[in-house]
């Protein structure tokens, strides 16, 4: 398993759009992903989880990955939510 | 996309009217769903004679006419046979004049009448003749009434449309035509039809042809309904990303008119029949302007920027 701290940095944060792309691409990888936010840890293959954390701009969270392509699906992700739009 | 042909011929029996002279030239199209009523090319001006469109001759026309001299009858009534009139009609059940019967056995353009009063016959006329001259197209699909939304299920050959449809006619819900649907554009509705060979039939696997109506009853059945909402079924692709949110909506051109489409992976385990039910109920809570999908992501992004500035920058 790996884990790895991030930083939201979309200017609006995760909006609905945006988390649906996060959720796309999580489901794009066979590991289990997992984010969480406070002691709150959500699938991240899964919409609704993602959406009901509001993640906004500047939130730290965790993602965690088990399975084959952990490290290529943590790196990945975290892309996306680090990009500054 | 095809345009349907109408000859005088089909007006005749459609409206019953009754053939005074002319008789050669009921085999003569009609284009167009506009009617004239030649009130002034009575008076002389035939600048701007539609000679192209039904001539209805009232009342008014014809009692102008009276008061004309033979000689300029005559010409008038030759001038109104045009090689391109497609039928002249006398409303109020009126004697033709004899200069016209002349006129259109001249230039064989047929010359009808009505029993009806005149403005009625021409409401009549124009909803014949614009249903008839829509345009209109076939699609290879499904079309269901649920709940009084009319929605067309399209998708590859085997994907399970009728059978859908089967359960969807279970729960109570209409068919209106299985495997080819006759669609025509009506002002800027999509009706959709049975072609009449396959009127009530649908298609199961393993089954056969089966009648809907007998099997089902009256109620199971409609004759065409307007089509508001495309159900596109293929089978589950793990490539191809689905909408999860429903804040986008595709669309689906048919002749001019853009309809709303979805599009539903089929796995086992998905119970087709309850989600279209459910996308007929949700099309229709959209129309009365509550869109879940919409509001949900307003409330997100409230949430998100109460957050926001709440010190976390």
């Amino acid at each position: 398993m790996v884990e790895q701290q991030a930083k939201v940095n979309l200017k609006s944060g995760l909006q609905a759009r945006q988390a649906a792309l996060f959720v796309q691409e999580a489901n794009r990888h066979a590991a289990d992903i997992f984010l969480q936010k406070d002691d709150k840890k959500v699938n991240a293959k899964s919409i609704m989880g993602i959406m009901s954390l509001a993640l906004a701009h500047g939130t730290p969270v965790i993602l965690s990955a088990s399975g084959d392509d952990e490290d290529q699906a943590l790196s990945n992700l975290i892309q996306l939510i680090e990009v500054e739009e | 996309m095809a345009l349907d042909q109408v000859s005088t011929k089909d007006i005749i029996e459609a409206l019953h009217l009754t053939l005074i002279s002319g008789e050669e030239g009921i085999g003569r199209h009609i284009l167009t769903s506009d009617i004239s009523r030649p009130g002034l090319e009575m008076a002389g001006y035939f600048t701007h004679y539609p000679a192209e469109r039904v001539q209805l001759l009232g009342k008014t026309e014809l009692s102008f006419y009276e008061l004309l001299s033979e000689e300029i009858q005559i010409d008038r009534m030759n001038k109104l046979c045009s090689k391109e009139t497609p039928a002249i009609i006398v409303s109020h059940d009126m004697e033709v004049p004899k200069a016209l019967v002349e006129a259109s056995k001249k230039h064989q353009v047929p010359v009808l009448t009505t029993k009806l009063p005149t403005t009625r016959f021409s409401s009549q006329l124009t909803n014949y003749l614009e249903s008839r001259l829509a345009p209109s197209t076939a699609m290879h699909g499904v079309l269901v009434d649920i709940y009084g939304i009319g929605v067309l299920l399209t998708g590859k050959s085997g994907v399970g449309k009728s059978e859908t449809a089967l359960e969807l006619i279970k729960k109570g819900h209409r068919l209106v035509a299985d495997d080819c649907v006759e669609i025509r554009q009506e002002g800027e509705s999509l009706i959709g039809s049975a072609p009449p060979l396959i009127n009530h039939l649908l298609e199961i696997r393993g089954l056969g042809i089966i009648d809907i109506m007998t099997l089902f009853g009256a109620s199971a059945v409609r004759k065409h309904k307007r089509i508001s909402l495309v159900v596109d079924l293929e089978i589950w692709d793990s490539e191809k990303t689905y909408d999860r949110l429903g804040l986008e909506t595709e669309t689906l051109k048919i002749i001019d008119t853009e309809l709303p489409k979805l599009t539903i992976p089929v796995r086992p385990g998905r119970n087709l029949s309850d989600i279209i039910e459910v996308a007929a109920m949700n099309h229709r809570l959209k129309t009365l302007g509550v869109n879940a999908a919409e509001e949900f992501s307003k409330r997100l992004n409230r949430v998100i920027e109460e957050k926001d500035e709440s010190g976390l920058k």
